[in-house]
């Protein structure tokens, strides 16, 4: 194994982790066939749960939209305790700073007065809502559900012990959670034995933990709050979470055309009549919520939202304009950020990252292109990226003209060596490329993390791109309690 | 709850009783075709069952001609065709998938896993393999989601919605079924002269109750031969017929009495009169009026009260 690879299960070919051992002397007895079959199992699973996404732009041959399962891969990914206790803190310090930019930014702007994130950044920003200005929020909260990515690369010139880095910050509305709670559920389903054995820190709770956030930040008149989940639709890629969240948390679900606004508060129809709508679990893009203030041809929002959100009527979950957070542009400043508003060294790292628009890191960009990886500053999803040393000259020529056509519009950072996790493929066992996205509540009471996340893991091989769109997979997560 | 919860619930359950019923239909008429008969007639029977479903110009416009395979191609796997048993259950499985957090885990894996079966079923051509086999599985995993339902769901809103879809439909369903039978014999309701055609009234009555499973029941309540006149008061009037008019109407009133708001009242009104008529009506009255015109009306009624219920509780108006 070389120093530039980190492997999350061996620490040389022959040298499992300590970690590790329990699983590995566990997975050694299992006969290849029995395991072969829990795989079929599982996949037949899913499947009638139903735990599929749409592709979008996919058809199968008789024309339909096609739904897909996410691979299921069933070796866990396995974080230490005292690895998670440090990540745990890291991301409760990130997101708190994440938190108090953005109330910053909507309101006094002190960390523009002091220089540290330049005015223009923020202004100039499409993800920037003006309508936000000045309105207050419960607990100064924005991202009430942030997911954070996080991989771990070899530290560079290091002797191959590795780092954790945070790769981006999603603050819109993150989606995954649901494979982590189901991806645990297939496991104890498959294995029960496992957990017998090892000591998993549990995951079940967090759509109670969600609920609880989601109560919290319930607009001040409200007793008994009524939640909603409000999602675009069951054709949307990430609707089996949608369902699955207001499922678990015991709430309605909603479409736009079952909101409406009257008498400066949201409603629902009912079969009993309109019920008032207190706080929204939104999962639908800040462009789509009120066809009155954002895109006026959007049918998934409810007309007049915007304005009963600023009276303080009805909460939104993630508040709209999050997004000026969670850009490729701001990410280089977070750390700045922490020191700013907690006075605090950050403890989670950020990966170095070269900004289009500043001239010198431009030159170094297109001078490195076939080392770097190269990211649109308002992609997602793996889309519109480049990955440098995978890249064939055409691909890379295509993107030197793009980004010189529009250096603000991205962003590269040096191609991280993403840890490994031994992974089942075609034949057998071997290490792919892996990262992590656990999932921070921040509510009135604090923040919470349910111990663990989501693991994707790319199941080319060689792949670093994870995204399930681009055929990842996922693992179950095991936090390991002290 | 939501009124667009309730409104898939409702049609859910519609279209898995539609594609029931479809698949009795086409059962009993497939195999009667098999019986000795003339072309003449069995293609008679084929038509009666487009009929029903007011598809007679779509099929003739796609094939022409009525032949059985042509029909059966039609009515189970077309999916141009909205009453064809693969739309019903792909209608079934996305309202389904709209309120899948509304209903347990369990009733929504056995539809989903309906779907996903019938898909395959259908590429491996098991259907035209097995018909018969084929419309047992169909009413066989029509029972199964509904027994699931039953089983598992919590008695709310969700479930009486749920409910009355099944019964509303049956009662069309069950209707349509009636009248097309009536119409389909040539040789006037009061029965056949000759001896030939005693026989095939036989059959042809008996394949009406078979078609609703209430051939065995037939023989228990009226332990006698099988007349137009029984079979036509069983499915319109006996309230322990559980496919029966009266029976549905008692299924859908049951339900809108527990789930009645502030503006369903006429709505519930008129449903308890359809109850009535059917609970204090008698089979002389209904000849009376003549039994396409009596059938005929009481669709109409049906299909005006699946209206009314859809604008007090499913699709309301803005307010």
């Amino acid at each position: 194994m070389s120093r530039h690879q980190f492997d999350e299960m061996y620490a040389a070919p022959d040298q499992v982790r300590e970690h590790y051992l329990q699983y590995a002397r566990w997975l050694a007895e299992q006969p290849d066939d029995v395991m072969r079959a829990r795989r079929e199992e599982a996949e037949m699973i899913f499947r009638r749960v139903g735990i599929t996404f749409a592709v979008y732009g996919a058809k199968d041959e008789d024309g339909a939209g096609t739904e897909r399962l996410i691979p299921f891969d069933l070796i866990p990914r396995v974080i230490p305790a005292a690895e998670w206790q440090s990540m745990e803190k890291g991301l409760e310090q990130r997101v708190t700073a994440l938190n108090r930019f953005l109330h910053d930014i909507y309101h006094d702007q002190e960390i523009l007065k002091a220089g540290i994130v330049p005015r223009e950044q923020i202004e100039g920003n499409a993800q920037f809502r003006p309508e936000m200005v000045g309105v207050d929020l419960p607990g100064g909260i924005y991202s009430h559900i942030s997911g954070i990515d996080i991989v771990r690369a070899p530290v560079p010139g290091g002797d191959g012990e590795a780092d954790y880095y945070v790769l981006e910050d999603n603050l819109r509305v993150p989606s995954g959670v649901s494979y982590m709670l189901e991806d645990r559920k297939m496991m104890m389903r498959l294995f029960p034995d496992l957990f017998a054995q090892n000591r998993v820190a549990p995951v079940a709770h967090y759509p109670d933990l969600l609920l609880e956030t989601l109560r919290s930040v319930s607009p001040a008149h409200t007793v008994n709050p009524t939640v909603v989940v409000l999602t675009p639709g069951m054709y949307n890629s990430a609707y089996f979470e949608h369902a699955f969240l207001a499922q678990q948390m015991g709430v309605e679900l909603v479409e736009g055309q079952d909101l409406f606004v009257k008498d400066n508060f949201v409603w629902m129809r009912t079969t009993r009549g309109p019920k008032r709508v207190d706080v929204i679990y939104r999962r639908v893009d800040d462009d789509f919520l009120d066809p009155l203030v954002f895109r006026p041809d959007s049918t998934l929002g409810c007309a007049g939202l915007l304005d009963v959100y600023r009276k303080g009527n009805v909460m939104l979950c993630n508040a709209i304009g999050t997004g000026v957070a969670d850009d490729k542009s701001i990410y280089p400043y977070v750390p700045q950020m922490i020191e700013f508003y907690l006075g605090e060294k950050p403890i989670l790292k950020n990966v170095p990252t070269y900004l289009g628009r500043k001239p010198d890191d431009l030159k170094y960009i297109l001078a490195n292109l076939k080392d770097l990886v190269v990211k649109e500053v308002h992609g997602a999803g793996g889309y519109g990226m480049l990955v440098g040393p995978a890249a064939t000259q055409a691909e890379i020529e295509d993107f030197r003209q793009a980004v010189l056509a529009k250096p603000e519009g991205y962003i590269a950072q040096p191609t991280l060596s993403l840890s490994s996790c031994p992974t089942y493929v075609e034949r057998g066992i071997a290490p792919r490329h892996i990262d992590l996205r656990p999932f921070v509540l921040s509510g009135q009471k604090g923040v919470q993390i349910v111990p663990g996340g989501l693991t994707r893991v790319a199941l080319k091989e060689g792949s670093l791109v994870v995204n399930s769109s681009q055929g990842g997979g996922t693992k179950d997560t095991w936090v390991l309690e002290a | 709850m939501l009124s667009r919860t309730a409104d898939h619930l409702f049609w859910m359950s519609r279209y898995t009783e539609r594609a029931e019923n479809t698949a009795r239909m086409l059962d009993v008429n497939y195999q009667t075709a098999l019986l000795p008969q003339s072309a003449a007639v069995a293609k008679l029977g084929w038509e009666g069952l487009l009929r029903i479903s007011e598809l007679m110009p779509a099929y003739e416009f796609l094939h022409g001609e009525v032949n059985s395979k042509d029909v059966l191609d039609f009515m189970v796997r077309d999916a141009s065709n909205p009453s064809s048993i693969v739309s019903c259950l792909m209608a079934a499985r996305e309202n389904a998938r709209a309120v899948r957090g509304a209903l347990p885990t369990e009733v929504w894996e056995t539809i989903n896993h309906t779907w996903l079966k019938l898909s395959q079923m259908l590429k491996d051509k098991d259907f035209e393999r097995d018909p018969a086999k084929f419309f047992d599985w169909v009413k066989h995993r029509s029972h199964l989601s509904r027994g699931v339902a039953i089983g598992t769901m919590l008695r709310d809103e969700a479930f009486y919605f749920y409910r009355m879809g099944t019964f509303l439909e049956r009662a069309d369903n069950t209707a349509r079924l009636l009248d097309v039978k009536f119409h389909a014999v040539e040789s006037d309701f009061y029965g056949a002269a000759s001896e030939q055609d005693q026989e095939y009234d036989f059959y042809h009555w008996s394949a009406i109750l078979r078609s609703v499973s209430a051939f065995e029941v037939y023989r228990k309540v009226y332990r006698d031969v099988i007349t137009p006149e029984r079979v036509a008061e069983l499915l319109i009037l006996r309230a322990d017929m559980p496919r029966s008019l009266h029976a549905s109407l008692q299924g859908v009133v049951a339900n809108l009495g527990r789930v009645s708001n502030s503006i369903s009242g006429e709505t519930e009104r008129r449903a308890g009169k359809m109850l009535s008529d059917l609970q204090y009506g008698n089979l002389d009255e209904i000849m009376e009026t003549g039994l396409h015109a009596y059938l005929t009306q009481f669709l109409d009624r049906v299909n005006e009260l699946g209206g009314r219920i859809s604008r007090d509780f499913l699709v309301p108006e803005p307010v």
